[in-house]
């Protein structure tokens, strides 16, 4: 038996860090592609990441063919890891990766902890923009939270954090917050978004604005924040098309909470620790095919990627990961041959490199376009050379669109220097 | 007396505004939707809208606080606040399995509220 002190070191072959959706899918996968050595490291108390708070239902529609809430999907995953014997280690917070794979990590039963990992996956799911970022004038008081930390005092801790609400920007927290806090007893005043757009699902709009008679309001942004000590108030205005507050347009909302859901940006500190090279558009790391990092055996899926709003999208992604970590530590390597260049609309690719020699059955590669474009086309280039042309009726910001690059592509173009994908009107 | 309701069909991201005609109660003319779906969901929404319920119940002696529960079904949309109401004053005791019914028959829809995580006991900290 090991004694217990202040100084662990361990092997394994496969660390994994995070315990969401994306690191228990790539678990599994891994496993059944042959790792047995597996080891996840989870800072919370719990498997199942952020999906433990999203109480609602609405994920797993592709992967399960059936509504599930976010703790029933999460649960199928843990249930999956128990049955293959994987161990997870919770209260676990990894500090420090090392460009060789050294990881240190902290928890109160084993004090500080070092793992030698023969490849790595990153999970860590992302956080949200605090208000920081924001820049709103007004006083420090009390009653300001991110959507994502009310949701978790509300649905986790069973505290409401306030009667009078007022919500600023439609992302999806934001809406499934102003449905929940409305159940809960509260009055939702108003959702105010800066673009003329929400960047939340249409179902979100529907199921948790109108039903309930909560105002959107499109164009409009937070100028002022009053109160002390704690918020009694908020003044909005209208935009201009430059989003600049329009004056005269002021009008002032009495309310004891105001929530942020201003968007999510992937967690990404670790990856920086260890070298790892990041997309200034995305937040996360760029990575070949293989969903392998620029640094060799460290690989990532899931919301520290890149941030997702489907749940199976990330649970595909994992997969991946699991599967070509596994190859990894079978001693198959990947490099970044192909650059997937990106133009007219489309803002970024993941992966953003091929290697035509790793694409043996149809990779998917996901991307997000910058602005709302309605009947238009996505296409994709090898050389110069239209292979994919997709009607698209509607691509939106809000939504995470694909395609796939075909093994028979790379055959036709078996020279090929440059991919490229873009937005096309015709 | 002829009415006219606008609503938007979620089937997918056009998100498109649909038009009913409304006679006397009595769904007429439906426009705006640019596929067959959105002409169903209209009429749905119209006639009979339900909707999943989701919330969290306190749970006494359990590891977790709080459990996540939601309707077994989908349950008329006029029946949340009641729903509600009643899952509001509810408190549970651990342990609790996924998929367990809490709550029997809720707001008199025939329908269960079950739990949709599973709650061992323990202390949470
Ligand atoms: C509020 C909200 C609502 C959503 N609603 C829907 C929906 O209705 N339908 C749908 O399909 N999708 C939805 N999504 C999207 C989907 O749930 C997420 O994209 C998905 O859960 C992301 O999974 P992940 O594993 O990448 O990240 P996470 O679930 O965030 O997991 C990351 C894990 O890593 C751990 N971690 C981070 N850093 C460290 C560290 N240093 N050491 C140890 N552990 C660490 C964290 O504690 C966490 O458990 C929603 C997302 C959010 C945030
Ligand atoms: S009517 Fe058809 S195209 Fe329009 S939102 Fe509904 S499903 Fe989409």
């Amino acid at each position: 038996m090991k004694e217990k002190e202040d100084y662990f070191m361990l092997n394994k072959e496969l660390v994994i860090i995070g315990a969401g959706p994306a690191g228990l899918a790539a678990a599994v996968r891994a496993h059944e592609k042959g790792v047995s050595d597996i080891l996840i490291l989870e800072r919370d108390d719990a498997p199942g990441g952020i999906l433990n708070q999203c109480i609602h239902n609405g994920f797993g529609l592709h992967t399960f063919k059936e509504e599930l809430t976010g703790p029933e999907y999460a649960g199928r995953f843990i249930d999956k890891v128990r049955e293959l014997g994987i161990e997870i280690k919770l209260n676990t917070m990894v500090l420090d990766i090392s460009r060789d794979k050294l990881i240190t990590a902290v928890n109160p039963d084993d004090g500080i902890l070092e793992i030698r990992a023969g490849a790595v996956i990153l999970a860590m799911g992302c956080r949200e923009r605090p208000r920081g970022a924001l820049n709103i004038p007004g006083s420090r008081c009390a009653g300001i939270f991110t959507a994502g930390t009310a949701q978790r005092l509300v649905n986790i801790d069973g505290y409401m954090p306030g009667k009078e609400v007022v919500i600023l920007g439609s992302g999806d927290i934001g809406l499934i917050m102003a449905r929940r806090m409305t159940l809960e007893g509260a009055k939702v005043k108003a959702v105010v978004e800066l673009m003329p757009y929400s960047t939340g699902l249409k179902r979100n709009i529907v199921q948790c604005l109108d039903d309930y008679g909560i105002p959107l309001l499109l164009s409009h942004t937070i100028t002022k924040i009053g109160g002390k000590k704690r918020l009694e108030s908020v003044t909005i205005s209208e935009v201009d098309e430059s989003r600049r507050p329009i004056a005269g347009t002021e009008q002032t909302i009495d309310c004891d909470t105001l929530l942020l859901s201003v968007g999510l940006l992937p967690e990404n500190e670790l990856s920086r620790i260890c070298g790892v090279e990041l997309s200034p558009v995305t937040g996360g790391a760029i990575v070949n095919e293989s969903l392998q990092t620029s640094v060799p055996g460290v690989f990532a899926c899931g919301n520290v990627l890149h941030v997702h709003d489907l749940v199976d999208n990330v649970s595909a992604e994992s997969y991946l990961a699991g599967e070509t970590a596994a190859a990894f530590l079978r001693g198959e390597s990947s490099g970044r041959e192909i650059l997937i260049k990106t133009s007219g609309g489309v803002r970024y690719t993941v992966p953003a490199y091929v290697s035509p020699s790793h694409v043996t059955q149809p990779l998917e590669v996901r991307f997000r376009v910058g602005e709302v474009y309605k009947n238009s086309f996505v296409s994709v280039y090898f050389d110069g050379q239209r292979e994919t042309h997709l009607k698209k009726r509607i691509l939106t910001p809000g939504e995470m669109e694909q395609v796939l690059l075909r093994p028979a592509h790379f055959k036709k173009h078996s020279d090929c220097k440059e991919i490229s994908i873009r937005v096309e009107a015709d | 007396m002829k009415t006219k309701k606008e609503l938007t069909c979620i089937g997918c991201p056009m998100g498109c505004l649909v038009s009913v005609e409304l006679e006397d109660g009595a769904i007429g003319e439906i426009s705006g939707n640019s596929c067959p779906h959105g002409k169903e969901y209209a009429e749905k929404e119209l006639t009979y809208p339900e909707r999943t319920l989701t919330s969290t119940i306190p749970v006494d002696g359990g590891e977790i606080r709080m459990v996540p529960v939601k309707t077994a079904l989908d349950i008329p949309k006029d029946k949340i606040f009641e729903a509600m109401a009643q899952v509001r004053k509810m408190r549970l005791t651990a342990p609790i399995e996924a998929g367990n019914t809490v709550i029997k028959n809720i707001a008199g829809t025939g329908i269960d509220i079950i739990a949709t995580r599973t709650v061992n006991v323990g202390v949470w900290i």
